[in-house]
């Protein structure tokens, strides 16, 4: 941060009670119920909410079903990274003074869909004239599309790609929130059935239902909780397209790169400093281009990378540590998960799964399927 | 037969390029400042550094090579009979991409080498609409 700027601290954070199929909740009780569970966290009540973010639901839906009227509201949407943004604009928001307590939420009914806002279509928008007619019917087999575009330039492989599903079970089998635990090998993601290839079923996140909420406050009052502040010590933010045949150059994560280092710009630190990092798993190839993207490896080092047990445990880089959208859980803007993971890592209460001496993470989210990217470094000291 | 798989719907600025189908011509734009073509339709030149609104509708040659793709196992909408199917982004030999189906290949991996070369299908989908495909380059 700026020398002459208020640090902004994260004070309250929490995910719904149980994450994976809920069958009995709403996309807003899942809001709700994460968000009074990170004021819980902080020891504060909606009363106290003078900032309000959110993705997914609107700010209007939310500020009519907790009551509230907050000074000001974020709705950035732009898929499974809007909360890193929401934790940047709230930095930005309580630096100017307009609010002094933000409340940022997710709730996602993705797996049982209850009350959720509907989505549609049309065929006149650019995806419906140059995309939509050739098949493609979601992420799986859009997202994916640049892979084999990797595969032909680096060398990139299947074995390698399913590495990452292999690395990231071995965390989920140290955390018994995640809902896939059982180890599984390169061979059982390879012979997993074929969704869109080179993607199987195993090399795809899961699909589900939960919730997650943080609350920032200013390092003037960041003291005055019940936890230990956790700092936003830099962040970037940026969309470059919408339709993913418009990506620029499908082999690398252009996004990644700029967001990656406005954020170690702005938190004057380099990759050295990062001990511990959530790249937002959509697929077993997000990481990889995030990895690359950021500048932790060079191009086309990614995958052997993960094929080499680096981000796994006892590695020497732990990466998406809760288990990932692989097989901890995966609502469908996963973001807010990979913030919580890195915040619980930070306070030092992810138990089996914690990273010593932890002091510097990194969370990196996609907007949308590679249409941009947020990266947020965050500390605990 | 009753088509249900998604029909695009022309707007102003990408009227020309449907109309163009319909016709057995793959058109797109041509910046008349810094000489490269351009897609999607749009009125002015998307390029960085360019940007000018100087921008012609050009019939371009239907040739592309093969730049990413994934051979979908799920279909919806209208797909399901289609699986598996290729959805491919192409590159025109003019420069830019577009997605795509690859038709009339076995959908194989190993049928399908990025770089190779490929040539448009026009497939008149209904009465008013064609799709631009591609194939592989004939022999």
């Amino acid at each position: 941060m700026k020398k002459n700027r208020t640090r902004v601290a994260i004070v309250g954070a929490s995910e719904t009670s149980s994450v994976g199929h809920l069958p009995n909740y709403s996309m807003l009780q899942l809001h709700a119920e994460a968000a009074q569970l990170a004021l819980a966290d902080a020891g504060l009540t909606f009363d106290d909410v003078d900032g309000l973010a959110t993705a997914g639901a609107t700010p209007a839906q939310l500020t009519e079903y907790f009551n509230i009227m907050p000074h000001w509201i974020d709705g950035t949407s732009v898929g499974g990274g809007s909360f890193l943004m929401h934790v940047s604009h709230a930095v930005a928001a309580i630096q100017a003074g307009y609010c002094n307590v933000v409340l940022v939420t997710h709730g996602e009914s993705g797996r049982s869909r209850i009350g959720i806002n509907a989505s549609s279509y049309s065929p006149s928008t650019i995806a419906g004239q140059f995309e939509l007619p050739y098949g493609v019917w979601g992420p799986p087999s859009m997202f994916s599309i640049p892979i084999v575009r990797h595969m032909h330039e680096y060398g990139t492989t299947e074995e390698q790609l399913a590495s990452v599903a292999v690395a990231t079970r071995k965390w989920a089998n140290l955390n018994p929130r995640a809902m896939m635990r059982d180890l599984i090998s390169v061979d059982d993601v390879l012979n997993s059935r074929l969704i869109a290839w080179p993607l199987h079923l195993l090399n795809c996140c899961l699909v589900t239902d939960g919730g997650g909420a943080l609350v920032l406050v200013s390092e003037e009052i960041a003291h005055e909780f019940t936890k230990d502040p956790i700092w936003v010590l830099g962040q970037g933010e940026t969309t470059t397209h919408t339709n993913i045949s418009m990506m620029e150059d499908m082999s690398k994560w252009a996004a990644a790169k700029q967001t990656g280092a406005d954020a170690f710009s702005m938190a004057e630190l380099t990759h050295d400093d990062i001990q511990h990092a959530m790249l937002y798993d959509a697929f077993t190839h997000v990481p990889i281009y995030a990895l690359e993207g950021l500048g932790f490896v060079n191009p086309g080092e990614g995958g052997p990378y993960f094929a080499e047990g680096h981000t796994a445990p006892g590695g020497n880089f732990p990466i998406n540590t809760n288990g990932g959208g692989l097989s901890y859980t995966h609502t469908g803007m996963y973001g807010m998960f990979a913030i919580q993971e890195s915040v619980t890592q930070l306070r030092g209460e992810a138990e089996q799964r914690q990273v010593d001496d932890l002091e510097i993470s990194m969370v990196h989210a996609p907007a949308g399927m590679f249409s941009g990217t947020a990266t947020l470094i965050l500390g605990n000291k | 037969m009753i088509y249900t798989k998604p029909i695009p719907k022309a707007t102003p600025e990408t009227q020309e390029f449907w109309e163009g189908l319909r016709r057995r011509e793959l058109r797109i734009q041509y910046c008349n400042e810094c000489l490269r073509y351009y897609f999607y339709p749009r009125p002015f030149c998307p390029f960085r550094g360019c940007r000018s609104q100087n921008v012609t509708w050009e019939t371009v040659s239907g040739f592309a090579k093969l730049y990413s793709y994934v051979i979908s196992h799920r279909g919806f909408g209208g797909f399901e009979d289609d699986i598996p199917y290729v959805i491919a982004v192409v590159e025109l030999n003019e420069g830019p991409r577009m997605m795509t189906n690859i038709i009339n290949v076995d959908p194989e991996p190993k049928n399908l080498i990025p770089d190779m070369p490929l040539e448009i299908v026009f497939d008149d989908i209904t009465e008013e609409v064609t799709l631009p495909k591609f194939q592989p380059m004939s022999e």
